[in-house]
């Protein structure tokens, strides 16, 4: 059942670069991670690509396959037009290292830019009592495996190098909007959010969403929920003050 | 060649690893003043841990407060075989409640009991529902949550730059050296405390369920460093991996379908399990299809189901069914939870399971059977080291998790693994800390002739030119070889010829060339990582002949019986300078397993 398949993959570094062919041999069943992997084994075998788990869970092995930026362990070949190419590149913004693999460390640094989980002065030491319900809009987020593929499409950052300083992107805007709705966190970090991370470079246009390989909903669940959130505690200090005050676990039972 | 120059760092420990017990283990050692470094050689985040679906075992008693720590190390120990170093496994059950606490502290969002606790889920070999978890996604919720407070704490994280010497001055431990992934470059740390968090060795088996990364980097380091390993012979076969399509053969099912109420069928349709319990497990496993589906909802009358038995015993029976021919169409058997529990049921308390086979598979497990069969998991054998403190026998380098030996004796229980990273990894860090404080300003020193010597071995795969062999038919060659000889079921004969092969794959191995530069070039650093990889497999194999008995995930064909000697034997591996002068070999020896002391020893014996 085996069947030739031909791969355009893009080599090359900072320098600049080109696609090179590989025609491999498929089966059914295979992921494009299978035939690049076949052809750096048999054809190229310092051809640069990352990837650890190959089950869709550590979020590394994301590119632009055809022009549609997928993770390759997730993606069937059977998905693809059949009889023809499977084109594969890095991902579009962030530099290029070498063929597959680019820079992904605007991510890393932006990570470290987050206050972290502040326990509330009610319940300042674990066990926490929180039920179900409240956690499970965080835990919608938390199930982000990093892969950047938002960040990547993010028109936003996508084609403007310049925004990159101003703005988180979307898998940070999850992340705040997590700890945000988590139920013992006391910080705020609304303000913050939308002056130094440029939540409000966002304007919803949920390219985002559409790439998360989680399935995870950003603009709806997160991005537009911390824009009202922001939009309540600029406008509103009494409703800010009243929301931080709430007992969470009251209306959960 | 120009001179080689390296970029130098000083710190007091640095880790090797960012799994669970890397992670874990930086953060105690930087809390404890130490500067410390990680180093992973992917991003961080995306270690194996990762992968980790089920849960963390902790006997937190929020579902059933008759669990205490007393009952989690009987489990833990009757689950090994009683080859548990067992002070490890009395530290693991003592303190794991208090790590998992720790990480909801730090932001972990574990699921929760209906009185806002955090939820425990049933699994093979524990007697209550004791595993905290989020979902089947319990690895990556640890590791965001132990990576989030690393970087919270500002410690250094190196990220994609592989280790490929541990360096020493005399006895100890005075740096490693390292290059990046992305240039080639070499880089040198200077540090007298080392913590190994390296995890596995997987990557040696054709069927497994590990990432590239479980190439055993840390053994490998170890025993050239001087340190020991313990028991390499126990190697896990999970007894449910996904057969089918052939890509994903060996990707993880994870056992909280089983624990969430899932059986194991034969084509005859037949719950074969019941067939297949062994006789320790006798006084402890239902007998009936109707006591082991009401164990469910009452544990205290009623016994668990043999699906939930430990993971040697269920994949050795996975393995039997298969050879008697009451198989599945591609070789496996059924793992079937559609015909069991709802849809919704189904999809809240699995959701990563759903998406994986709906997604690599065309099967929907709300509706159909799945098909499962035996995957290389985990390796129980590892580093030997001191129970309290994770020392090993080299002054200065600690090991932690997998790679660490002892805890799990001769088979690990689901679950036990999360908790041992965070258990043992904080236990490293710390006394790694406490380790450099002691030194004061005596701190051993790297020499230059130890670093030019490594860094022309870490060269020569892109010096030799001939391209005479490619390191990825000979990877594949190797995991032939381990699959097919030192896999679930072992024979005297076969173990040898595996002995053999691996030698004649390590000569070859030196020939290795690969195209290409230092820069971002996999077949140069495979060509590495197979020098570990081989060295480890050795390492099994012979454990593997050595040990004449079938005990855990250890089963000799030709000695189908535990041996109660053996029962009281470790066996350890060592590197040792050939008397000729020649290069090191790989030697055995036989040790005597530490005594539990009385008050422990009696939890074990008897029912409950
Ligand atoms: S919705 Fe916002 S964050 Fe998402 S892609 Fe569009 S602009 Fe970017
Ligand atoms: S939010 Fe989704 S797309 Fe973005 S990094 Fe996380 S998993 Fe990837
Ligand atoms: S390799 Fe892990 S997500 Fe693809």
């Amino acid at each position: 059942m085996s069947y030739d398949l031909t791969l355009n993959i893009w080599r090359g570094d900072a320098n600049g670069g080109d696609f090179a062919e590989y025609v491999v041999p498929a089966e059914e069943g295979q992921v494009v991670l299978d035939a690049v992997h076949r052809a750096q084994a048999t054809m190229a075998n310092d051809l640069a690509v990352r990837w650890n788990c190959k089950a869709g869970k550590c979020g590394s092995c994301s590119a632009e396959i055809n022009g549609r930026p997928r993770l390759m362990c997730m993606t069937r070949l059977s998905s693809l037009p059949q009889g023809e190419p499977v084109t594969i590149t890095p991902l579009r913004t962030f530099p290029i290292i070498r063929d597959l693999v680019t820079d992904v460390s605007f991510n890393y640094e932006r990570a470290k830019q987050v206050p972290a989980f502040t326990p509330t002065a009610e319940q300042p030491q674990a066990p926490f009592t929180m039920h179900q319900v409240d956690v499970q809009r965080s835990q919608e987020f938390r199930k982000c495996i990093e892969c950047w593929l938002c960040q990547n499409v993010c028109h936003v950052i996508r084609d403007h190098e310049e925004n990159k300083e101003h703005y988180a992107g979307p898998r940070f805007f999850i992340r705040y909007a997590e700890l945000d709705m988590h139920p013992n966190d006391a910080l705020d970090r609304k303000e913050f959010v939308q002056d130094v991370q440029g939540l409000g470079y966002c304007n919803i246009t949920k390219c985002c969403t559409e790439v998360c390989p989680e399935s995870i909903k950003i603009t709806d669940n997160a991005i537009i929920a911390l824009k009202e959130r922001v939009v309540d505690a600029k406008y509103d200090p009494v409703v800010r003050f009243f929301r931080r005050r709430r007992p969470r676990s009251a209306s959960s039972e | 060649m120009p001179e080689e120059t390296y970029e130098h760092h000083p710190y007091d420990v640095v880790v090797i690893g960012a799994g669970g017990a890397g992670l874990r283990a930086a953060v105690e050692a930087s809390d404890a003043g130490a500067k410390t470094a990680i180093i992973c050689r992917s991003l961080l985040g995306k270690a194996h841990t990762v992968m980790a679906e089920g849960g963390i075992a902790a006997a937190l008693g929020n579902l059933w407060p008759e669990d205490n720590w007393k009952v989690h190390f009987r489990d833990t120990m009757r689950g090994g075989k009683l080859l548990n170093n067992w002070r490890m496994a009395e530290l693991h059950a003592k303190e794991s409640p208090d790590r998992v606490l720790e990480l909801e502290q730090w932001g972990a969002l574990f699921d929760r009991t209906p009185a806002g606790k955090i939820s425990q889920r049933d699994f093979g070999g524990h007697r209550y529902a004791r595993l905290a978890h989020v979902g089947d996604r319990t690895g990556l919720e640890m590791i965001r949550t132990l990576q989030q407070r690393a970087v919270a704490l500002g410690i250094d994280v190196f990220m994609e730059l592989t280790v490929t010497d541990l360096l020493k001055d005399g006895e100890r431990i005075a740096g490693v050296l390292a290059y990046w992934r992305e240039s080639g470059k070499f880089v040198v740390f200077e540090s007298p405390a080392v913590v190994l968090a390296t995890g596995g060795i997987g990557k040696s088996w054709k069927v497994t369920s590990n990432s590239w990364e479980c190439t055993g980097d840390g053994h490998a380091l170890a025993l050239r460093a001087g340190a020991a390993l313990l028991n390499m012979e126990f190697v896990q076969f999970h007894p449910t991996g996904m057969v089918w399509p052939l890509s994903v053969r060996g990707l993880l099912v994870t056992e909280s379908v089983r624990g969430d109420g899932g059986v194991l069928r034969n084509s005859e349709g037949k719950r074969f399990m019941f067939d297949y319990i062994p006789e320790f497990f006798k006084a402890e496993t239902a007998d009936s299809v109707e006591e082991a589906d009401r164990w469910y909802d009452d544990k205290s009358n009623n016994r668990r189901p043999p699906e939930l038995l430990p993971r040697d015993e269920v994949a050795r029976s996975i393995n039997s069914e298969i050879k008697a021919g009451r198989g599945s169409p591609h070789g496996g058997v059924f793992l079937d939870i559609a015909s069991r529990r709802s849809p919704e049921f189904i999809k809240r308390r699995l959701p990563s399971m759903y998406h994986q086979f709906k997604e690599l598979a065309d099967v929907d497990i709300t509706k159909e059977p799945m098909e499962i069969g035996p995957t290389c998991h985990y390796v129980m054998g590892g580093v030997e080291v001191d129970a309290d403190t994770q020392v090993s026998r080299v002054p200065g380098l600690y090991a932690a998790g997998e790679v660490a030996g002892g805890m799990h004796g001769a088979n690990r229980l689901g679950g036990n693994s999360l908790s041992d990273l965070l258990v043992f990894g904080r236990r490293a860090g710390e006394f790694a800390a406490s380790y450099v404080k002691s030194l004061g300003a005596g701190r051993p020193k790297i020499s230059e002739a130890d670093l030019k010597r490594a860094v022309g071995e870490a060269l020569a795969p892109l010096q030799s030119g001939k391209a005479e062999e490619n390191p990825y038919a000979l990877h594949q060659e190797l995991q032939e070889t381990m699959q097919d000889l030192v896999g679930i079921i072992r024979v005297e004969a076969e173990i040898q010829e595996a002995i053999g092969r691996i030698a004649a794959l390590q000569a070859r191995a030196t020939r290795v060339s690969v195209d290409g530069g230092r820069r971002y070039n996999p077949g140069w650093h495979l060509s590495l990582d197979l020098r570990n990889m081989l060295l480890v497999s050795q390492a099994v194999a012979i454990a593997a002949l050595e040990r004449q008995e079938s005990r855990g995930a250890h089963t000799r064909d030709d000695f189908p019986m535990t041996d109660p000697y053996w029962g009281t034997q470790n066996i350890v591996l060592e590197l040792k300078a050939a008397p000729d002068g020649g290069a090191p070999t790989l030697t055995k020896r036989r040790q005597e397993l530490p005594k539990a002391p009385p008050e422990l020893a009696e939890l074990l014996e008897g029912e409950h």
